[in-house]
């Protein structure tokens, strides 16, 4: 298991490779990783800066890997989650989940992806041509993370 | 009681944290939210819309009606939008 939050940009395939190094009782790993767009609400983005709550953070990615290890029949998970300064293109997120079977890893990666957007304290803050603007949440990610209420 | 700011409200309010002595009928998060709208105009615009005015007590989040203590470390922060 691992929640790491960190500033610096991490290697996907360093970490894959960590991820299943000696584990051949996994059979299918599932990742996403979320990058800076260079565009949103049709205006340009130039850099976007990641607050975030020390503590909670780290507290609530273990909260939803303990729930997504409860869920489903889990060999490890992995959560990277980067904060402050990012350009477009720059990588943001990292999930990884391994199971002896693909719909558990690709099930749990989306539930990890969906709880981590409407309960790990961040924030976006967007530059654009217009200025600074904190990122509104989506009514959307709130339906997202709905869709795995019990 | 100490109450950190974060994004948003951070930047409305003025600052990052701060301690507050509460009179002691603020015995919930709903309460409390109540009350900080007192302490300046700063304080009473960042906080005027309930709706987007998350509340985490020790780290987790929780509704309007959950107790809060002079030990408690409270959060106040928009809907979080990481990912």
């Amino acid at each position: 298991m691992a929640i790491r939050v960190q500033a610096d940009d991490f290697d996907v395939g360093a970490e894959y490779a960590a991820f299943t190094a000696g584990r051949t009782s996994i059979g299918g790993v599932a990742m996403f990783v979320g990058l800076v767009r260079d565009v949103a609400g049709g205006e340009a983005v130039s850099a976007m800066t990641l607050e975030h709550y020390p503590g909670m953070t780290e507290r609530q990615l273990e909260t939803i890997e303990s729930e997504a290890r409860r869920r489903w029949p889990l060999d490890d998970v992995l959560v990277i989650h980067r904060h402050g300064r990012l350009e477009p293109g720059d990588r943001i997120v990292m999930v990884a989940t391994a199971s002896a079977h693909r719909d558990a890893a690709f099930e749990s990666c989306r539930f990890l992806m969906d709880w981590l957007k409407t309960k790990a304290p961040f924030w976006k803050l967007e530059a654009t041509p217009g200025g600074e603007r904190w990122v509104d949440a989506k009514d959307s990610d709130d339906a997202a993370a709905a869709r795995w209420a019990e | 009681m100490k109450i950190l700011y974060f994004a948003w409200l951070r930047s409305r309010i003025g600052v990052p944290s701060e301690t507050v002595e509460p009179p002691a009928d603020v015995t919930t998060a709903g309460a409390l939210v109540e009350w900080l709208k007192t302490r300046s105009p700063q304080h009473a615009e960042a906080l005027a819309n309930s709706k987007v005015v998350k509340v985490a007590v020790n780290q987790e989040h929780v509704p309007y009606d959950h107790p809060v203590s002079p030990t408690d470390e409270v959060a106040l922060f928009p809907p979080v939008t990481g990912g």
